[in-house]
């Protein structure tokens, strides 16, 4: 018996261990099989300074996922270096420590716990800085385009041209509004927006506060100018200076009535709601960038009578503006207005400069809308609207 | 040369930040990068210069009694209890500095923000008055985009909510890039008159 049941049992004991799932028993290093690294792609990152290489990547799926990944980058003469040790679900990586012009090459292991290390295919790669951002041409083309026709109108204008700028009814009423505050006796408020001096539409203001200082400073006008950035009150604290300063009046330079309230929007809604109220000011400048609280701004001053002025390129601002100010200056019409004010010819033909160029883009922009409308069923117009959307198109 | 400097300094300083759009390559992109860095500290400096400026101004108005100081008080007060509430217990969330302004600075700012609503009912009376065809017209796309987005609109008649989607995606957004358009050439005027010193009376003259 026991000689004839000894193969039995040995052969069922190997049945059994066949029959087994991996990684149920039996030898432990056998069990796991972890996905590998697969579409490994290494490529240097376009348009930047240099230093970095991209890589990516997918797992294929056809193991476990793996705990971790090692990033190993070789370079020609042997030299090994792990770049880093990322989580087992990544599938991208940027080498900063590359140097331009070396070849690298880059091999990504998959590590698990019992598992045998999987390697990836190997890929070679080297980083190169740019000297131009291929995906911002089409906007240096626009830049030179709109630069040259401006300096060609300032040049024109400075040989004596004189070019007719149509009138903006409400840069035309600035000298009114001074002198009704003046004749009023009460003071004239300029509030230049929410946001800081890197905001280009804040600068165009401090440029307009500049002149309207001139003016208050030639009638004798007090001039309140509450900001909401610290950098701003310095700024219009020197610009107004300049200004009494250049109308000969710098004993009534008030350095006090350029003042700071706060950083907190609605705070400084209800800072200048709150001077409105008090000084009953009889002309009101809203000029720079303002969102919600631009029409709190705008009703309180129609409320207290004052005759407004108000300008900004926010275009979801600007119904508000219209409908509570006397005029409203829209989008361009901010930049313009310092050059309207002042009448120098140069200013003046960089406006007109400026009109020119948006009539170039005009019929660019016709063409690109037929183009793009024929294209639908013609090929070769196709052609072109895709060209002018590269032309336009920013990365 | 009281103009030259910041003439030339504005020139430097605006061409690096045009070639650093322009061009990744170094020197450009550390020298914008730098440039940015530095107006976060002067900016982040100023702040001094505002808490500096705003108590002068209210302490003159209380020490000369001037008109309405009796609020300048309140003023300093307030920024005295948040400085030192911040300067003791930080600014973290649970911290009497987080308390005062979750209960104070939010709701007063959430008070000056539902204003807008009474002040948008006020304005749109105002604007929506058909005086002329062309207010006429404001009035009528208004009243058109205002029912399209409520469901009695749907309910008078299913064509007003697609009346209001072409308002809103046709006029209003040809009106709006128009509106872009203009205002992005104005900044590259702007600019390149400030760059190159064409545009000077921010330095008090043209000469």
């Amino acid at each position: 018996m026991g000689r004839a049941t000894l193969p039995l049992v040995i052969l069922l004991m190997a049945c059994a261990a066949a029959a087994q799932p991996p990684g149920t028993g039996g030898r432990e290093d056998a069990a796991v099989r972890l996905s590998r690294v697969g579409q490994l792609v290494a490529e240097d990152v376009p348009n930047d300074a240099g230093g970095v290489i991209a890589l990516g990547w997918v797992l294929d799926g056809e193991g476990a996922l793996p705990d971790s990944l090692r990033v190993v980058r070789r370079t020609a003469d042997g030299n090994e270096t792990v770049l880093a040790m990322l989580s087992g679900g990544s599938t991208s990586f940027d080498d900063t420590t590359a140097s331009d012009g070396t070849e690298y090459s880059y091999v990504i292991v998959s590590l698990g716990t019992g598992a045998d290390p999987v390697f990836s295919g190997e890929v070679t790669a080297s980083s190169s800085a740019q000297w131009l951002h291929s995906g911002r041409i089409g906007m240096l083309v626009i830049l030179a385009i709109l630069s040259f026709f401006i300096f060609w109108f300032i040049e024109t204008s400075r040989r004596g041209r004189q070019f007719y700028i149509r009138e903006i009814a409400g840069l035309a009423s600035v000298e009114d509004a001074v002198g009704r505050a003046t004749e009023m006796g009460k003071p004239v408020l300029y509030i230049p927006g929410i946001m800081d001096m890197d905001d280009i539409q804040t600068i165009a203001s401090m440029v307009i506060l500049g002149r309207v200082a001139l003016k208050t400073a030639e009638y004798g006008s007090p001039l309140l100018v509450p900001t909401c950035r610290s950098v701003v009150m310095s700024v219009a604290q020197e610009v107004v200076r300049e200004s009494y300063m250049q109308a000969g009046r710098p004993d009534t330079f008030r350095r006090e009535d350029i003042q700071y309230l706060t950083d907190d929007q609605f705070g400084y809604a209800a800072g200048v709601d709150g001077i409105m109220v008090r000084e009953k000011p009889a002309a009101i400048f809203l000029l720079g960038t303002f969102y919600a609280e631009s029409l709190i701004l705008a009703e309180t001053g129609r409320g207290i009578g004052a005759i407004q002025i108000a300008g900004t390129a926010m275009p979801s601002q600007i119904p508000f503006f219209v409908a509570a100010c006397d005029y409203t200056l829209i989008g361009e019409e901010l930049y313009a207005a310092s050059a309207y004010l002042s009448k120098e010819p140069k200013l003046l033909g960089s406006l007109k400069g400026q009109d020119a160029a948006k009539l170039f883009f005009i019929v660019l922009i016709v063409i690109g809308v037929l183009a793009a409308t024929v294209g639908g069923f013609w090929a070769p117009m196709r052609g072109v609207a895709d060209f002018l959307r590269s032309l336009v198109a920013v990365s | 040369m009281r103009l030259v400097i910041p003439l030339s300094i504005t020139l430097i300083t605006g061409l690096i930040m045009i070639l650093n759009y322009f061009v990744p390559h170094e020197p450009f992109r550390f020298l914008g990068d730098n440039l940015q860095e530095w107006y976060m500290i002067v900016a982040s400096a100023a702040i001094f210069l505002g808490t500096i400026n705003l108590v002068q101004v209210h302490v003159r108005k209380i020490r000369l009694k001037l008109t309405n100081w009796r609020y300048s008080p309140v003023t300093l007060v307030g920024l005295v209890i948040m400085l030192v509430t911040g300067l003791i217990y930080g600014v973290v969330e649970g911290a009497p500095f987080d308390f005062l302004f979750q209960s104070m600075v939010v709701p007063m700012g959430a008070t000056m923000f539902s204003l807008l609503a009474f002040f948008v009912a006020s304005a749109a009376f105002r604007a929506f008055r058909a005086s002329n065809w062309r207010a006429t017209l404001l009035l009528t796309s208004a009243f058109l985009v205002m029912l399209g987005q409520v469901p009695i609109g749907s309910m008078l008649w299913d064509k007003i909510p697609l009346a209001k989607v072409w308002l809103m995606a046709i006029p209003n957004t040809a009106g709006q890039r128009a509106v872009m358009i203009g205002a992005a050439m104005g900044v590259v005027a702007t600019s390149l008159r400030m760059i190159f010193g064409i545009e000077r009376s921010y330095l008090g003259g043209s000469d």
